[in-house]
């Protein structure tokens, strides 16, 4: 019988490789193919965040600035920078020989436009923006920042390495009403768009940019240098995940940027696919309580919920495989320099008796918790199931609420009591890269109905604590505000409880080079060996 | 016979206008904000109010709805809000992989499953009856991931015959198309043989009843001219009924079928555009599908004309 597959096989293929031929498709041009995580709806990275968009920007923009593998910033379309001794005045060069891929040299009036698009639209750009007193071109090559008062984030900001990440646009695009959509795509990264190419849903390509100069040091994370051994990438979207697993095994496909957890196994067992965890800062869960409502508005209540969680519970639930996990208490997400262990008592007790006494403290007397769960994401929907699970063994009477994603982020802009269509709980997740700092991390706000984030923790010392933080620029007294803040976080606000880090594989054919340690997937750098 | 066809074709227009204002209504009071899913999850709610703006989202409902009418009577299916693209030309980019996998689905069912029916009818209660039964069971019955799943293992991971995913327009050659969509016609074929096959066999069973058969086979008349002839031909209103249901359901249940084999067609489209709220590429979408559903039950009811010549209009 496998006598017959495999003549049946062979004679199939050489007809098929000989119709080939005939056909003269054959073409001498290198392409990598990557499967990404989600189909590139939209262009414009400085007005959605959405991830894909993010990586696209990768593609086809450069930035100012940018953080290599271990978070450190680096410049990458800026040749030199000065800060003033009164640490108001940045002033940046940019390298020679930068061009649009229209041919247009960069000028130091596009990156100007650039940051002041940007600053419309992140929130460490506002951040940014709040502190600046004007950007402005000098000449050509350079241009400064100068600020009101000192801040201690502005190359973070620049080089931020997630969205929104500033990208550099044209000048004339980069003047586009920040919530207007840029559509043509014209920047001077190391990739082209082939806007002709593009079939939204199944296709996009990318050619690589001859005139792109990449820098001489070493790539490393998003900095370094940019250097592209493909004349094409093209990103096929597979949302079918068993489809995407059977395309790269069968090598119709070279990349796969989110292999489901639950097919890692068959992977690991495929002998033509290499498997790895190249974003060492993973992603982190946020179970997230309206902080507006009984229970939790009252702090008692909330630091029940840290009593009560088991984040091995939850990472079973969502990941399983072990080596895929983290129990990790920290705020700001273990392995980087803002990691810290203070406070994280509660969360790592797991004491559903010392929760229920501290439900009882706060007054709660059985009202119904309603729990969004978003049932088309399913991470969130098994983290949602848990969650329930873990309320009730503590006493609460919690009312689960199946909706979609989209149903879930208009649910949660309601302020209304949870009995009249708002809400208590609802959970998500943030991506490493976004959770990393006090001020990149919009969970941790307390800024309450005006400023903070969904669920609209309100907590005038949190906030005082993120502002030191952005004012300090040394990185020892960083440090220390981060301890204090965590302190306050676990203690008293519990913005969001922490369920967990998980790190999400990436899976490749064997014989793909340099693919880079970083949370965003780049395509330069990687070769693939002939054969 | 043509003032039939007209008065059908302006009955499309009444039943057209119900669809859209239906979609329309049910879009927009379905909870979901395509504003916050572009704003993403760190916008400010000013943020999400001047993307909402921008997108005229903000507007009264009534404003909206004229304003989409206004449009889609002037031939424009409107803009797509995530992608900027207009919706016609999104469209028209998927409509050729869905036509192509509903055609040549429905062909092989035919080529497969009348024959099987007339056999089945003709052998009743024999062993080959049975035979072509149980499979016509097993078709309804097996869903089509999983036949989609089982012939990808076999066909393209083990025999590496034809490829996972992936659709070639017929533009790039015939080869290069037929060999894209033979696992996915096939695998989303199977249900509808099935389906035809049990209706070609009850049908041509009450047909071989009927005393003009008893006399042509009398006359001496040979089985096949008997079967084809004289019990397919009278037997074949209801087949083509079923067909022509058949059509109309795999044009908008092709999603299944395009999700497993990577096919980017309507089916993609419309659940893709469903979980962000692109209104405006849904409604275009859900138009295409009932003008579909309506010329397909037209076609239906003519060819009875053809088929019958005691149906007249």
């Amino acid at each position: 019988m496998q006598h017959f597959w495999t003549t049946a096989r062979h004679t199939t293929l050489a007809a098929l490789t000989a119709a080939s031929m005939a056909l003269g498709s054959a073409s001498a041009e290198s392409v990598l193919r990557i499967v990404p995580h989600a189909d590139l709806k939209n262009l414009d990275p400085i007005w959605t965040t959405a991830y894909i968009t993010r990586n696209h920007g990768y593609m086809v923009y450069d930035t100012l600035f940018a953080q290599d593998e271990k978070l450190n910033v680096h410049p990458q379309m800026v040749g030199k920078h000065t800060v003033s001794d009164d640490g108001l005045v940045y002033t940046f060069t940019l390298r020679d020989g930068l061009k649009w891929h229209d041919g247009d040299p960069v000028k130091a009036e596009d990156c100007v436009a650039s940051i002041l698009r940007w600053g419309q639209r992140d929130g460490m750009g506002q951040k940014l923006m709040d502190f600046t007193k004007e950007v402005k071109a000098v000449d050509d090559m350079t241009f400064t920042i100068t600020l009101n008062e000192p801040y201690g984030l502005v190359l973070d900001s620049l080089g931020k390495i997630s969205s929104n990440t500033p990208f550099m646009m044209k000048k004339e695009y980069a003047e586009i009403d920040a919530f207007e959509q840029v559509t043509e795509v014209v920047g001077s990264g190391p990739f082209r768009f082939a806007k002709d190419e593009w079939v939204p849903g199944s296709k996009v390509v990318y050619l690589k940019n001859e005139d792109y100069v990449a820098r001489s040091e070493p790539a490393s994370g998003a900095a370094g240098g940019k250097v592209v051994n493909f004349d094409r990438v093209e990103w096929i979207y597979i949302p079918d995940p068993a489809t995407a697993m059977n395309a790269l095994i069968n090598g119709e496909v070279d990349f796969w940027e989110t292999p489901a957890v639950d097919m890692v196994p068959l992977l690991e067992q495929n002998g033509n696919v290499e498997l790895a965890v190249v974003d060492p800062l993973g992603t982190q869960g946020w179970l997230r309580p309206n902080h507006l409502h009984p229970p939790f508005d009252n702090p008692k209540a909330r630091r029940a919920l840290l009593y009560a969680v088991n984040q091995a519970t939850y990472l079973q639930a969502i990941v399983g495989d072990p080596k895929l996990y983290k129990e990790c208490a920290a705020y700001f997400i273990c392995g980087t320099p803002n990691e810290s262990n203070v406070s994280v008592e509660a969360l790592q007790s797991h004491d559903p008796e010392k929760a229920r006494q501290l439900l009882a403290e706060a007054g709660y007397k059985g009202e119904k918790i309603i729990l969004m769960q978003s049932t088309d994401i399913p991470l969130l929907n098994n983290a949602a199931l848990v969650t329930a699970q873990v309320l009730r063994d503590i006493g609460m009477d919690v009312e689960v609420q199946a909706m979609d994603w989209s149903t879930l982020t208009s649910r949660r802009a309601e302020m209304k009591k949870p009995a009249d269509g708002g809400w208590n709980i609802f959970h998500t997740y943030a991506t490493g890269a976004d959770a990393t700092s006090p001020i990149a991390n919009i969970g941790v706000s307390g800024g309450g109905v005006e400023k903070a984030w969904f669920g609209w923790p309100t907590d005038e010392e949190t906030e005082m604590l993120r502002d030191r933080f952005a004012r300090e620029a040394d990185s020892m007294k960083k440090k220390a505000i981060i301890d204090e803040l965590q302190a306050r976080l676990f203690d008293h606000l519990v913005p969001y409880v922490n369920y967990g880090q998980w790190f999400q594989p990436v899976a490749w054919r064997k014989g793909l080079k340099g693919v880079l340690v970083s949370p965003v997937p780049f395509f330069w750098n990687i070769s693939k060996d002939a054969g | 016979m043509y003032a039939y066809i007209a008065r059908r074709l302006l009955a499309t227009l009444p039943v057209m206008a119900v669809v859209g204002i239906a979609v329309f209504m049910l879009l927009h009071l379905t909870p979901g904000d395509p504003a916050v899913v572009i704003a993403g999850d760190y916008a400010r709610p000013e943020d999400i109010e001047k993307i909402r703006e921008r997108l005229g989202l903000n507007e009264p409902l009534h404003v909206q709805f004229f304003s989409w009418m206004g449009a889609l009577l002037a031939g424009d299916l409107g803009t797509s809000i995530f992608s900027n693209l207009p919706v016609a030309k999104l469209i028209g980019q998927r409509l050729e992989p869905t036509l192509a996998l509903a055609i040549a689905t429905i062909i092989f069912a035919i080529l497969i499953a009348v024959p099987m029916g007339v056999v089945a009818a003709w052998k009743a209660g024999t062993l080959t009856d049975r035979v072509i039964m149980v499979f016509a069971v097993l078709g309804f019955s097996v869903p089509v991931f999983v036949i989609g799943y089982a012939m990808m293992w076999l066909f393209s991971i083990t025999l590496g015959w034809f490829p996972v995913q992936g659709y070639k327009p017929i533009g790039e050659g015939f080869w290069p198309f037929l060999h894209s969509i033979a696992l996915p016609t096939v695998a989303l074929g199977v249900i509808y043989v099935a389906l035809i096959a049990r209706i070609t066999r009850a049908s041509m069973l009450e047909v071989l009843t009927e005393d003009y058969i008893r006399t042509a086979r009398a006359k001496g008349l040979d089985n096949n001219a008997l079967l084809i002839r004289h019990a397919l031909r009278n037997a074949s209103v209801p087949i083509v009924t079923i067909i022509g249901i058949g059509i109309a359901l795999l044009i908008g249940g092709v999603v299944v079928t395009e999700s497993v084999f990577n096919i980017p067609g309507l089916g993609r489209l419309t659940i893709d555009a469903v979980l962000r709220r692109d209104y405006p590429v849904i409604q275009g979408v859900i138009l295409i599908f009932s003008g579909a559903y309506v010329i397909v039950n037209l076609l239906i009811d003519l060819s009875y004309t053809v088929l019958d010549p005691r149906i007249r209009y």
